[in-house]
């Protein structure tokens, strides 16, 4: 085994490389996947000129890279509340889903109210879905220490069909047929931000959440008490907070913020709920928290950049004619680049 | 005879359907006991699928589809060791994408050569061996795939031999248990490691392929749908013991079967079909929590190995 030639060494990487990480991680990111997009029949430069260049030179495709990412800063978040807490939060795809079904029943309720009082009330419908979708496995985790990851991935396999099973059931259109909910009344609807565009409120809500979070996690006793049972339980424990409450409460936070998602996809995009809400905006959201290395501000920003991989992937789909599947493929290989490039940041290669 | 025939029918299906999820979760069940939790496990399954499949239709054979899928899983393992183990990263997160990246490749590549067709592809599967036909119940218990018989009959006991009574599985579970003290008595916590990811992923692979050139003979997006979130919560269940574990995968292939079974014989119940699909899924949670609170779980798992 040749690998133990080199030591990796604790210490801080030099400003100048933490500079650079951005840069290097999307270099290898090209070179590992240009393999592929050669495969596709297609020149990797212009494949990559289409993905992340072209949808930023347009109007209506930058419109759309914020349309993309106000799912995508709703579920980083939500997954960055519980890991901040060391809390595995692999559901945020099925709270996002719970948070649509009830945003897909108010919708239809609250047909008298007023748009401004049906924000607020939408909202909170959507976060209280997210957090009851949480509940079992959080008090699973904190009372029974039932492991959250496996809980939380099961969970969200049930509720597709619970979704399925409601779909083709109660809410199947009557006209069509089609397993989709009743549209949802024209004032529950998520006003738009700019005229002809799809671009609407629901990212001025992501935003909020991105700042309600920021200042939770850095501004607050309990964000820090957050912080300490993530860093460490029994120190934490022996600090005097109470880990198994402060984990639960993270963890139904983050439901919550997944929650919400799924409600701003149903108001602001759909206006009605399909089994295919979500490509996977909650799996997506892990790696955008991990991105941003788990602070607000920083997943708000790596979301971004990730509204830009799912439009960019789009666009090279449109152009060339490669498999828009691209985009994951690429979104993963750069999890897996800069999770590596984390480890460099902090250590220093010696050899021996 | 009627009732026999419906438990006949009941068992040969709950063999079928748990043979994908033991062949991961014993995968897994090595993994975890050297000390890595793989949540690459549902997207190395769904690659094997595709790879499965798709070398399979184009050599024509079936066994080199299902070897290439078993080579495909094992430089997935390989991949996961490496960031794991050599670069001590999150378990978590780089298993995660490891299961984004495989299903992310498996997706492209079945596009890219299928994309343009407008009936989904399919090629003649692996046939079941025995055809005992004038034997009724019996013969139709044992009419199964030979990947079957191999899960059951090979995969299990061999496992079970190799971590209980071989010093390789001591190994394993030393490295899984306290690395520190296993690299202390000359164990190379690094390549026991190594190889047991490989070979981990080699088996849930093997599973995921089973899908596609046995049960199936074709490949869908939503070929695995979640078995490989089961595999884990078996090993849990079954103690990272191989013949407990294959016990869960059972129990999950019998609740499966069974709704498999309500649903043909078309019965009209007061509840819509989905709840017999979302079954086995609730199943394997309760089970978690029954059989987790006594679970003992690998000592060192999740915990990457400094050598000092």
């Amino acid at each position: 085994m040749p690998l133990p030639k080199f030591r990796l060494e604790k210490t801080g990487a030099p400003l100048w490389f933490r500079g650079l990480i951005p840069v290097i991680t999307l270099a290898l990111t090209f070179i590992l996947t240009s393999g592929l997009i050669i495969w596709g029949k297609a020149n990797p430069f212009e494949a990559y000129y289409y993905f992340l260049i072209d949808p930023l030179s347009g109007r209506v495709s930058f419109l759309e890279v914020l349309v993309k990412s106000t799912p995508l800063i709703l579920t980083g978040i939500a997954v960055t509340v519980a890991f901040v807490s060391g809390y595995y939060n692999i559901g945020a795809e099925g709270q996002l889903y719970a948070g649509a079904l009830a945003a897909a029943w108010l919708g239809t309720v609250l047909g008298g109210v007023s748009t401004p009082v049906a924000i607020p009330l939408m909202v909170i419908g959507g976060f209280v879905a997210g957090m009851a979708w949480a509940l079992i496995p959080a008090l699973l985790r904190v009372y029974l220490n039932v492991d959250e990851v496996v809980t939380t991935l099961l969970t969200n396999s049930i509720i597709l069909f619970i979704i399925s099973a409601i779909l083709n059931g109660p809410w199947r259109d009557p006209q069509s047929g089609w397993p989709q909910s009743p549209e949802i009344a024209e004032s529950t609807r998520l006003p738009q931000l700019v005229e002809r565009s799809r671009l609407h409120f629901g990212l001025v809500i992501a935003l909020i959440a991105v700042a309600v979070v920021w200042f939770i996690l850095t501004r607050t006793s309990f964000g820090l008490k957050l912080r300490a049972v993530g860093l460490g339980k029994e120190g934490a424990r022996f600090a005097g907070i109470h880990v198994e409450r402060t984990m639960l409460i993270a963890a139904l936070i983050s439901g919550g913020i997944a929650g919400i998602a799924g409600y701003v996809e149903v108001a602001g995009i759909q206006y009605h709920l399909i089994g295919e809400l979500s490509p996977g905006y909650g799996y997506t959201g892990i790696i955008i928290a991990t991105m941003g290395g788990l602070n607000a501000l920083g997943v708000g920003a790596s979301a971004l950049f990730f509204g830009l991989v799912e439009t960019g992937a789009q666009t090279v789909s449109r152009a060339l004619g490669v498999p828009v599947y691209l985009g994951e493929v690429t979104q993963a290989t750069m999890l897996l680049v800069i999770l590596g490039m984390f480890l460099l940041q902090r250590y220093r290669i010696r050899r021996v | 005879m009627v009732a026999a025939m419906f438990i006949a029918t009941l068992t040969a299906a709950t063999l079928r359907v748990a043979t994908p999820i033991l062949l991961a979760a014993i995968g897994e069940t090595f993994s975890e006991r050297a000390g890595v939790l793989n949540l690459g496990i549902e997207g190395i399954m769904f690659l094997g699928a595709f790879v499965g499949f798709y070398v399979a239709d184009i050599t024509g054979s079936l066994w080199t589809g299902l070897l290439m899928a078993i080579v495909s899983g094992a430089l997935l393992g390989i991949l996961m060791a490496f960031f794991t183990v050599s670069l001590r990263v999150n378990q978590h997160v780089s298993g995660l994408g490891i299961t984004l990246l495989a299903s992310g490749l498996a997706l492209y590549a079945f596009r890219l050569n299928y994309g343009g067709r407008s009936t989904p592809p399919s090629i003649p599967p692996f046939e079941q061996i025995i055809h005992l036909s004038n034997i009724p119940v019996l013969g139709t218990v044992l009419n199964q795939y030979l990947l079957t018989y191999i899960a059951f009959l090979v995969i299990v006991p061999l496992s079970w031999w190799v971590m209980y009574r071989t010093s390789f599985g001591l190994k394993v579970r030393a490295v899984g248990e306290n690395p520190e003290a296993a690299d202390a008595a000359g164990i190379n916590v690094f390549r026991i490691r190594y190889i047991v990811l490989a070979a981990g992923g080699g088996l849930m692979a093997m599973g995921g392929a089973f899908l596609s050139l046995a049960q199936l003979g074709a490949f869908t997006h939503g070929i695995i749908a979640g078995r490989g979130w089961v595999a884990i919560a078996l090993v849990i269940f079954g103690n990272w013991n191989p013949s407990k574990v294959m016990l869960g995968s059972l129990i999950f292939g019998g609740t499966y079967a069974l709704q498999l079974r309500l649903q043909a014989m078309g019965l009209q119940l007061p509840i819509p079909y989905e709840t017999f699909l979302a079954l086995p899924y609730i199943v394997t949670i309760i089970a978690l929590v029954v059989a987790g609170r006594k679970a003992s779980y690998p000592a060192a798992l999740l915990k990457p190995y400094h050598r000092e």
